[in-house]
């Protein structure tokens, strides 16, 4: 379980003496930031994935709480179909898995693994650590919430995948819990959310947009778009995280975390572009575009992470 | 519905390969699968084979298998 955050505005402030008092029929003002609406948000929804100590659990599903997260969910999605340029055009004997990996090719983002692979030092990587601890440790939860609501053949690749991602029936290769022994290893908090307060607005946006995918059964599209992206934006990076880490000298156990994705991830790359998106498509052909949605919105999210963390650093 | 195939030769990229298997590199060597799918290496490039590790991806189109 989680520990409520800290509130960034009046509406995260409002909402979490709401969830403590157990009295949410109350007034919940406008965002007094993004960053105050994005944590709002990233509140309500992780009643839905391991609740908090000091929170009942039936408030997942109060009403006066499922509208106020549906007004920030609007917004959320609002803003992601506004940045999104659309669906490339591809010709049907290019097929979509080939149009999907050329999209990837030609995403230019900036790549925090470069960074971490040569000039990276100690303290940054600790932040990286600690922002990806948000969703590295409830690694594939997000996408999980969408299995059941997928065509059969589809559902079967995604289970197969998850199955991967789970540890293949031995919690100890979780990838989730090998995160969380790298995160001890390095002396730092693996209790999840445990660094929510340090987030950035662009890291609760990243983690948010997973949940708003997985969480709503009509963006089954997105959620398994988003997690072909990832799957297929993370090997060669994570081949550079592992040696970055080496380079400064960090526990084998956080190496390992990396290590393990570089091969599963050649693997969940293909699985999720050929075996769950594509058959998703040719069986609800509506939900191809959502499919690209979710893929475009994930290199664009991570890209604004980078950028946030580089400039920060002196390094963009 | 048709039956799943075992094994999915991905253009470009991998050789997927489904369930518990003993695969030699081309060393001789033998490796147990340990996923429930694998990624077997085509491109000759990999730093882990006999498994993929998306090396086929920044080597030349023409290259790739």
């Amino acid at each position: 379980m989680a520990t409520l955050p800290k509130p960034r505005g009046p509406l995260s402030e409002v909402l979490l003496s709401a969830l403590v008092s157990g009295r949410t029929d109350v007034a919940y003002p406008d965002q007094g930031s993004a960053e105050d609406g994005a944590l709002s948000l990233w509140i309500l929804y992780e009643l839905s994935y391991r609740g908090y100590h000091e929170v009942d659990d039936r408030l997942e599903f109060d009403p006066e709480l499922v509208r106020l997260r549906r007004r920030l969910e609007d917004d959320l999605e609002q803003r992601l179909r506004q940045r999104w340029p659309g669906r490339p055009a591809y010709e049907a004997e290019q097929g979509f898995a080939a149009a999907f990996f050329a999209m990837i090719e030609a995403d230019d983002g900036p790549s925090l693994a470069r960074f971490v692979q040569r000039d990276a030092t100690h303290d940054q990587v600790v932040e990286l650590l600690q922002h990806r601890s948000l969703y590295h440790l409830k690694e594939s939860d997000p996408v999980a919430l969408t299995l059941p609501r997928l065509a059969a053949a589809p559902r079967a690749a995604l289970a197969e995948l998850q199955y991967d991602e789970y540890g293949g029936g031995r919690p100890e290769r979780l990838h989730a819990h090998l995160f969380a022994e790298g995160m001890a290893a390095m002396g730092l908090d693996a209790t999840e959310g445990g660094y929510v307060d340090e987030a950035p607005l662009e890291v609760l946006e990243q983690n948010n947009a997973m949940s708003l995918f997985g969480l709503n059964r009509r963006l089954r599209g997105a959620s398994v778009g988003h997690l072909a992206a990832f799957e297929a934006t993370s090997s060669l990076p994570c081949r550079k995280m592992a040696q970055g880490l080496e380079r400064l000298g960090l526990p084998a156990e956080i190496r390992a975390y990396y290590e393990e994705h570089v091969e599963a991830d050649a693997v969940h790359e293909q699985l999720a572009v050929r075996l769950i998106c594509e058959p998703l498509i040719a069986a609800e052909p509506d939900t191809e575009d959502d499919v690209w949605l979710g893929a475009w919105s994930c290199l664009d999210l991570e890209a604004r992470i980078a950028h946030r963390l580089l400039e920060q650093w002196g390094a963009a | 519905m048709s039956e799943t195939p075992d094994v999915v030769l991905c253009p470009g990229g991998p050789m997927l390969l489904r369930g518990d298997h003993l695969v030699a590199d081309d060393q001789g060597v033998e490796h147990r699968t340990t996923r429930p799918i694998s990624a077997v290496c085509r491109c000759g490039k990999s730093a882990t084979k006999p498994w993929c590790d998306g090396t086929h991806k920044v080597i030349p189109e023409k290259l790739r298998p």
